[in-house]
């Protein structure tokens, strides 16, 4: 009378949409965990997803309880040496049962101060993107870390019409024609040389040999007009395979002004804008690797910490930068072997008379080895004359170089856009 | 009668589990265990970390709150820091069984004893769930419920569908019938009344809100008197039926999670029953098969190591200490009842006259049919299991600066310790007693809720934050007011709260 079933292939995702639910409902947290976690970590490392943490008093679900106070007794097992009567100190409240216990054991669950949880990687992009306001189409693409080229690899009997070899089908119709014509046509031409010869020869022609032979040219004939000129059987189609694209490698420069006017909110702004870029390489490339350049009045090659962290001081010589990060390319990263992106952060101070130097050596020497320059200058002043040199650099090499102004985190977009953009008509 | 035991490893098979099944529904049957079918799921994990986010049901609406339960659970299962239980059951016809795939053969043989056999015979005989429930029909009903409550999300917005879930789930507790029987439930009925009661519920609101004055005369008397007449418990009930500006479907949502929370009520009211009278059965059965060779040493051995954790009870003074486990409690009573049938000592002819050397599985029934926690302590708790689990117990009086050993397990304690403990137990002791009191009809709208308190007891803090999901389905001015014994208004507490009248 019992039924016994295997639940076990059954899905096991019921909680998928409660669970969503409660990510949206606490949308605001998450976004703030997700966004302290970005300033928290390393920018190469965006594949793990975070845990979030929620002050447990935002999402309770509140019931009617009894508070502290009142008159109450409470039975509580394991007796030692109490005796009737006996007096014990009150604990202090809200500390628990530690002693005898006040027995206001929270029906809620073990008085957790903080409520944690994962989320997941796609989800932590999904959230930082939010953050940057990037539109879904370029987060899918930036989320599909693993992107395929189609290859063709040889053909295939069968397929969708619009794969279909026109050279290959129609060479497949020609060699089928001869293989099944040919014994047909050996006869055709055995008889029509043995009509010539009749015809040629001197002696009489005997008419109703010669008539019979045209009959049966004529109906061999017949029988070859009626094979098929392209057959099914004879369509070829071109066959695909995906293939993992590219594979090949790329250095990202990150190169950031740490003069003393850069603040640590323009370095966190300037931050996601290396992250933003770090994933678009990483979806476009196997090995990344990351050069941290910092500069005041001279650059130096740091780590990731002393990078966003540690703090400068002093006057601006953009060009040192520049200077270190040709001459790194040339000891280490050969233009052969590397694609090189970089990523120049700056509140757009600058040396007076350094700014012409930094575009000739720009124009001369960097640009003709990398792919791709971006420039973004964190800041809401007046442009200086740094920004102003670099629209003559953006002037001469539109197709890569890209300059912009941002004032806040989603103006960090449309630097990608254009760097999408210019991508795709590439690759087209 | 020694037989070859049915199984020799640890790995379990469906077939082995039939077999295990049959042996014990057997058995079952030899002491008149009485049961709804049994439908056995074997589920992964994951699976089972489902189930517990939505209250162990089957299928229930989608709610955030089972989303938030489901991430927690998933993170303290994953660092280790909690068990999942071995099995779920639910009150429903059949009744259905997890049993998680990782058991071994013997943990499993222990769940279709527990769960099977034990919760399921509990379910089908006691009063409570008898009158309360309706195991025929629950699974329809929650069907139903989430077709509902999903149409809803489509129609008006899941943000406004939750906004009621949020509130009634805050009154949930406030939202069952203690002393009337509710009408059962049924997913077809529900359907066709649907429409019915719109209309009702319609006509009888315009009753009560007329403006249009009658005459004059009577006028003067109806506001006098209050609004409801008594005292409403059910304030969910109250609030589906009264609020003046909710939809329909609003009062729907309402309807819906006052018949779970209606459900769910028994179970709350015999945990101790219920799984002292599981635990009772899976250790009595076990050992039948073992007395009848079905079984190995081995099998035995592993399951009365489960068993010995399951029914264990730190001391008040241990880390590990929360609250009486009742596991503990039930099966020890279970299981002296069961000795005071069968070799009752003076004492317990004093205490138990009248169920001394009676029959044991007649008196056993008999107690698990007829009472709830409450009522079955104050019946059946003995000297010898207060002695044994040396129960005390302790005032805590806040006029006090200390706290008082009130009783313990001696011949002057044994009543008053087991008259506490039973108190304990009674759900009108442990939840606020929260009624609405009246409402202002021919004025504001107001509406006043009264905490009748027990003992003094005050209310929690987040009593505020209810208010405002109160005033949610209100949509007028919410009082509450905290009453002592005397009928004296302590504290009022009002949502929106007026500035100079926070309390007096």
């Amino acid at each position: 009378m019992s039924i016994i079933i295997d639940r076990r292939l059954n899905g096991k995702n019921k909680s998928t949409v409660n669970r969503q639910r409660f990510l949206q409902r606490y949308r605001k947290h998450i976004k703030k965990a997700v966004s302290e976690a970005v300033n928290g970590r390393s920018i190469t490392d965006v594949e793990s997803g975070s845990q979030v943490t929620i002050p447990s008093k935002d999402l309770n679900e509140p019931t009617f309880r009894h508070g502290q106070g009142g008159k109450f007794t409470h039975v509580h097992p394991g007796n030692k040496d109490f005796i009737k009567g006996d007096r014990i100190k009150r604990p202090p409240s809200g500390g628990g049962k530690g002693g005898s216990g006040s027995g206001q054991a929270s029906n809620s669950g073990d008085g957790m101060d903080e409520f944690t949880f994962q989320i997941n990687h796609d989800e932590f992009l999904e959230y930082m993107f939010d953050d940057l306001e990037l539109p879904n189409l370029v987060r899918k693409q930036m989320m599909d870390a693993q992107e395929f080229n189609m290859r063709q690899a040889g053909y295939t009997t069968d397929g969708s019409p619009d794969r279909l070899n026109i050279v290959r089908s129609l060479r497949s119709a020609h060699a089928r024609r001869i293989a099944l014509s040919g014994k047909d046509r050996r006869e055709i031409r055995q008889l029509k040389r043995e009509l010539r010869e009749m015809e040629v020869s001197p002696d009489e022609t005997d008419e109703s040999r010669a008539e019979e032979l045209r009959d049966k040219i004529r109906e061999l004939n017949g029988k070859l007009k009626r094979l098929p000129f392209i057959d099914e059987f004879d369509l070829k189609y071109n066959n695909y395979v995906k293939v993992p694209s590219p594979s090949n490698k790329a250095v990202m420069f990150c190169v950031m002004d740490v003069s003393g006017s850069m603040t640590q909110e323009i370095k966190d702004m300037a931050k996601r804008f290396f992250i933003l870029l770090y994933l678009f390489l990483q979806r476009n490339y196997k090995e990344i690797e990351v050069v941290f350049i910092r500069h005041h009045t001279a650059a130096k090659e740091v780590d990731e910490d002393d990078f966003f962290y540690s703090r400068e001081t002093g006057g601006t010589i953009v060009s040192s930068a520049l200077e270190l990060t040709h001459e790194t390319i040339s000891s280490r990263y050969s233009p052969k072997d590397w694609n090189i992106y970089v990523a120049q952060a700056s509140d757009g101070d600058n040396w007076e008379g350094d700014s012409s130097v930094c575009s000739k050596i720009l124009c001369n020497k960097l640009m003709p080895l990398v792919q791709y320059f971006s420039y973004v200058e964190i800041t809401d002043r007046q442009h200086q004359n740094l920004w102003r040199e670099y629209e003559s650099v953006q002037d001469q090499h539109p197709e890569s170089f890209a300059m912009q102004q941002i004032k806040s985190a989603n103006d960090i977009y449309p630097v990608f856009r254009e760097l999408f953009l210019k991508k795709t008509a590439k690759a087209n | 009668m020694s037989r070859e035991p049915l199984s020799t490893g640890s790995e379990w098979t469906f077939d082995l589990i039939d077999e295990y099944d049959r042996e014990l529904a057997r058995i079952a049957d030899g002491y008149r265990l009485d049961t709804y079918p049994n439908q056995i799921e074997v589920i992964s994990s994951e699976q089972m970390l489902d189930a517990y986010a939505s209250t162990g049901m089957p299928l229930m609406y989608n709610h955030w709150s089972f989303g938030k339960h489901f991430l927690s659970n998933q993170q303290n299962y994953q660092r280790g820091r909690m068990g999942l239980a071995y099995e779920i059951v639910i009150n429903s016809n059949p009744c259905i069984a997890y049993l998680m795939e990782e058991n071994t053969m013997t943990m499993q043989a222990l769940v279709l004893a527990h769960a099977c056999y034990g919760h399921n015979s509990f379910f089908k005989g006691n009063y409570l769930f008898r009158a309360w429930t309706d195991a025929d029909s629950i699974i329809d009903y929650l069907l139903f419920a989430k077709s509902y409550i999903s149409q809803c999300e489509e129609k008006y917005g899941i943000e406004a569908v939750e906004d009621i879930l949020d509130a009634c789930h805050s009154l949930m507790n406030q939202g069952v019938n203690r002393y009337n029987r509710p009408r059962p439930v049924s997913a077809e009925e529900e359907k066709e009344r649907q429409d019915e009661r719109a209309e009702y519920i319609q006509r009888t609101l315009n009753d009560i809100w007329s403006t249009i004055p009658k005459q004059e005369s009577t006028e003067e008397k109806v506001s006098e008197e209050r609004f409801p007449k008594d005292p409403e418990e059910n304030l969910l009930y109250f609030f589906e039926k009264n609020a003046p500006l909710l939809e329909t479907w609003q009062r729907e949502l309402i309807r819906i999670v006052r018949k779970v929370a209606q459900y769910f009520y028994p179970q709350r009211q015999t945990q101790v029953m219920n799984e002292g009278w599981a635990s009772f059965w899976h250790y009595t059965l076990l050992n039948t098969m073992y007395d009848e060779g079905l079984v190995t040493d081995g099998f035995m051995m592993e399951f009365l190591h489960s068993h010995a954790n399951v029914i264990y009870q730190p001391p008040f003074d241990s880390p590990y200490y929360s609250g009486i486990n009742p596991y503990t409690l039930g099966f020890n009573m279970f299981c002296d009842i069961k000795r005071i049938c069968e070799n009752p000592t003076e004492e317990d002819k004093r205490w138990f006259p009248d169920i001394a050397g009676s029959d044991w599985l007649d008196t056993l029934h008999f107690a698990m049919k007829n009472f709830k926690d409450e009522s079955f302590i104050l019946q059946y708790l003995s000297p010898k299991v207060m002695r044994e689990l040396r129960l005390f117990s302790i005032n805590d009086d806040e006029a006090r600066s200390y706290l008082e050993v009130e009783a313990i397990h001696d011949d002057s304690g044994y009543r008053e310790v087991r008259e506490s403990l039973a108190a304990q137990y009674n759900i009108g002791n442990r939840d606020p007693n929260i009624q609405i009191y009246n409402v202002n009809v021919r004025g504001d709208r107001t509406l006043t809720l009264r905490h009748y308190m027990h003992q003094g007891r005050p209310l929690d803090d987040s009593c505020e934050e209810i208010l405002r999901h109160v005033h949610r389905l209100w949509r007028f001015d919410v009082v509450m007011e905290s009453v002592d014994e005397e009928g004296n208004v302590k504290k009022t507490r009002r949502c929106p709260p007026a500035d100079g009248k926070e309390s007096r």
